[in-house]
């Protein structure tokens, strides 16, 4: 057992700020990924942290107990009286005909497999979906020699300009983005209504025939820590004070997980907590306007939930089909008649993929937070 | 319309009774406060086996079997009925002693049932530790993922969602103030109970499911000490039950806790149920848990359900124990019976829902 002062969850933006605020205390950094650098800067060259920051690399955490001991799946088990949930978010899926096809990538998961190596080179791909991560995604592509034929975002494009017109101070990097993608056509309006074999059809009547299809249509805070400690989650995302703070005292929260609002508020918040949570006053903190702002922007069009055909795949893990689903009326009940979410992923991707199509809301928490083997749940259990 | 009766809990043994009477050709509406098939029903292992215990535990889950048997044939796909049969692991020569009295019982009944030396015990189930000493294979037993089951029970029957606050004359009042009027009111509520003491406890248990590990058990596997952690009285205990779902997942048990009705994870408790089922099955160990529940059985100082009237125009279908998914079957006959005034398939007494009330008339 390891103890330290201050354990941060993920090493993603958020988490990293969170250590570099911190001076003077033994901190444990703890990330699901062999490197630092979350999703953003995964594989980045080089991240510096402190000396007093110990990295504790490829581990999850699948129980929290106490006040706090983390259980990990491949660190043992680590303890520290206060907590820093920077864990960030996942990709949320949209279901349509050909979705679960070989050759159809999550955009993030797209982009982390080409910083790991998967060769994209002469690959004709399209980037469809929605949010800002979609034109980085087709940069790292093209870089990568990837032929990006079009980048796809749903919402139109008056949505758009009015944000970057709200945002002046996000331009540079539009247009940074843009000018990588030169050449690229950037549809907006527009979404993948059909992949079958290689053959790409949009809602505006193009078809495109592809190799990779990378789709995301944005984020989903992960809260699962934060729900297994009790903190109160406030529409879907973890509520924290001025100082980061959430409902539970000495766990704070910085990130995507507070609302989706991208690297810049990351950074303030990630830094805020570090800071609040070695006992200093943080700054105060940024307005949560950008947030309701981004929402708004990207928000989905509801002739997105009308994609997936009867007998198109909604739980992937267990082979769940639409019409399999649409006779019920809760999460739970679908759960329990259709096995949807019952499968190793534990509704991470459906459950949100049934709130867009549903409504329906996920159910409590439990341990373990990620599959783990019996004899360290027995452990995490026993606290010996 | 009014029906001539109204049950109250769509668990499936609210569920098996309701389409037990309407098959009768009685009236019959069910009103569930929350999922049909949504508590202990869904909780529990769906465990279709026969226990010898004592004689009426035998003859209600000997007729149970029975009867699950003959509905397979009806049951949908995602029922997943799947007979697999029941393996009795004996740990020394003592409990093969007790065996083979098991077996004998077993044969006295008619039931199937063969021993098994500490050789064969290893071909049929390699996962088991050595050194154990052999084992009884009870191959008519079976499995089912009962919420499905319990849902295609209430196919044909009319199910009103609302909470049952109180019984009134005729009929029961919910918790938004309207009335549901019936000629009787059955209640099968499981571990919540609508009536002043009731001889029911919340008999709180843990249960695991893992990752998906094709063949890695063929039986469903338990301890034949298994019967002291369920009959006896101690307020934790903690049995060997482990069972392959037909997808290859493996489910954990068991545990037994009285006095508690806090639904959280009790981590001492869970942490105690793996390490018996990693004494019989070492390499369950290094097999990834996805997920983990609690449920609350219904259970009653004997450990035999309530079955039959109460009152006037008043029935009881409950206090199950862990066994409700196997002997909810048997159970609708008994009741139908009762409630018909037809004879009862086996003798309803030793189940009788007045059994624990005190003798003042």
């Amino acid at each position: 057992m390891s103890k330290y002062d201050i354990a941060i969850l993920g090493a993603g933006p958020a988490g990293l700020a969170a250590a570099r605020a911190i001076t003077g205390k033994r901190v444990a950094l703890i990330d699901d990924n062999p490197r630092a650098g979350g999703q953003i800067w995964r594989a980045a060259p080089q991240i510096e942290i402190g000396s007093n920051i110990t990295f504790i690399a490829a581990a999850r955490v699948f129980h929290i107990t106490d006040h706090f001991t983390l259980h990990t799946d491949r660190a043992g088990i680590i303890e520290a009286p206060k907590l820093i949930l920077a864990t960030g978010a996942r990709e949320l899926f949209v279901p349509f005909p050909g979705w679960t096809s070989p050759g159809v990538f999550g955009a993030g998961g797209l982009q982390a497999l080409v910083k790991s190596g998967l060769e994209v080179k002469r690959k004709r791909v399209v980037v469809a979906g929605s949010g800002p991560l979609l034109m980085a995604v087709a940069a790292t592509l093209r870089k990568n020699g990837a032929k990006v034929l079009a980048v796809v975002e749903q919402a139109p494009l008056q949505r758009l300009l009015a944000f970057l017109k709200r945002y002046p101070s996000k331009l540079p990097q539009a247009i940074a983005l843009k000018a990588s993608l030169l050449g690229v056509p950037q549809i907006t309006g527009a979404w993948p209504i059909k992949f079958d074999g290689g053959k790409l059809t949009l809602s505006n009547g193009r078809a495109l025939d592809v190799d990779f299809l990378a789709c995301g249509f944005g984020l989903i805070p992960n809260t699962e820590a934060a729900r297994l400690l009790g903190c109160r989650i406030d529409d879907g995302f973890v509520a924290v004070d001025s100082k980061q703070m959430t409902s539970i005292p000495d766990v704070y929260c910085a990130g995507e997980p507070t609302g989706i609002g991208g690297l810049d508020k990351a950074l303030a918040e990630g830094r805020a907590a570090g800071l609040a949570a070695s006992g200093l006053t943080p700054p105060k903190s940024p307005s949560r306007a950008f947030v309701r702002d981004l929402a708004e922007t990207f928000r989905l069009d509801p002739a997105l939930a009308a994609l997936a055909t009867p007998d198109t795949i909604v739980c992937r893990c267990e082979d769940v089909t639409r019409e399999t689903l649409d006779p019920h009326r809760t999460w739970r009940e679908a759960k329990l008649q259709t096995r949807c979410g019952m499968g190793a992923c534990q509704g991470r991707i459906c459950g949100p993929i049934t709130a867009q199509l549903y409504g329906w809301c996920a159910e409590s928490v439990r341990p373990p937070l990620v599959p783990v083997e019996a004899q360290r749940l027995k452990i995490a259990n026993t606290g010996k | 319309m009014t029906p001539d009766v109204l049950i109250v809990g769509a668990g499936i043994v609210g569920a098996a009774c309701a389409r037990e009477l309407r098959n009768a050709g009685v009236k019959v509406a069910v009103v569930e406060r929350d999922l049909i098939g949504g508590g202990a029903t869904a909780a529990g292992m769906g465990h279709l086996l026969v226990l010898d215990d004592n004689e009426p535990e035998l003859a209600l889950t000997k007729l149970s079997v029975a009867l699950w048997h003959s509905i397979a044939p009806q049951l949908p796909a995602p029922a997943e009925f799947w007979k697999c049969g029941t393996l009795w692991v004996a740990a020394d020569d003592v409990e093969l002693a007790g065996a083979r009295e098991k077996l004998a019982v077993y044969r006295k009944h008619g039931l199937q049932a063969e021993l098994l030396d500490d050789a064969t015990l290893y071909e049929v189930e390699p996962h088991l530790r050595p050194g154990l000493a052999g084992g009884l294979r009870a191959p008519g037993d079976a499995v089912v993922y009962a919420p499905v089951a319990t849902r295609w029970m209430l196919a044909d029957v009319r199910v009103t969602h609302g909470r049952v606050v109180e019984l009134i004359d005729g009929g029961v009042r919910l918790a938004d103030g309207s009335v549901l009027r019936a000629g009787a009111v059955v209640l099968a509520t499981g571990a919540s109970s609508l009536i002043d003491g009731l001889a029911v406890r919340p008999r709180k248990g843990h249960l695991a499911i893992t990752d998906r590990y094709p063949g890695f058990a063929r039986h469903q596997i338990i301890e034949l000490s298994y019967l002291q952690s369920a009959q006896g009285e101690s307020n934790e205990s903690v049995a060997f039950n482990v069972q392959p779902r037909p997808t290859g997942q493996l489910l954990i048990g068991s545990s037994r806790q009285y006095g508690v009705d806090d639904s959280a994870i009790d981590d001492p408790i869970l942490a105690r149920m793996l390490a018996r089922a990693f004494e019989y099955m070492p390499a369950l160990a290094q097999c990834n848990v996805i997920r983990t529940w609690t449920g609350f059985r219904a259970s009653t100082p004997d450990k035999l359900p309530l079955i039959g009237k109460y009152g006037e125009g008043l029935y009881l279908a409950t206090g199950h124990e862990g066994l409700g998914v196997t002997t909810s079957l048997g159970t609708a006959k008994i009741l139908a019976a009762a409630v018909l005034g037809t004879p009862s398939p086996i003798p309803p007494e030793p189940y009788d829902a007045r059994r624990f009330c005190a003798r003042n008339d």
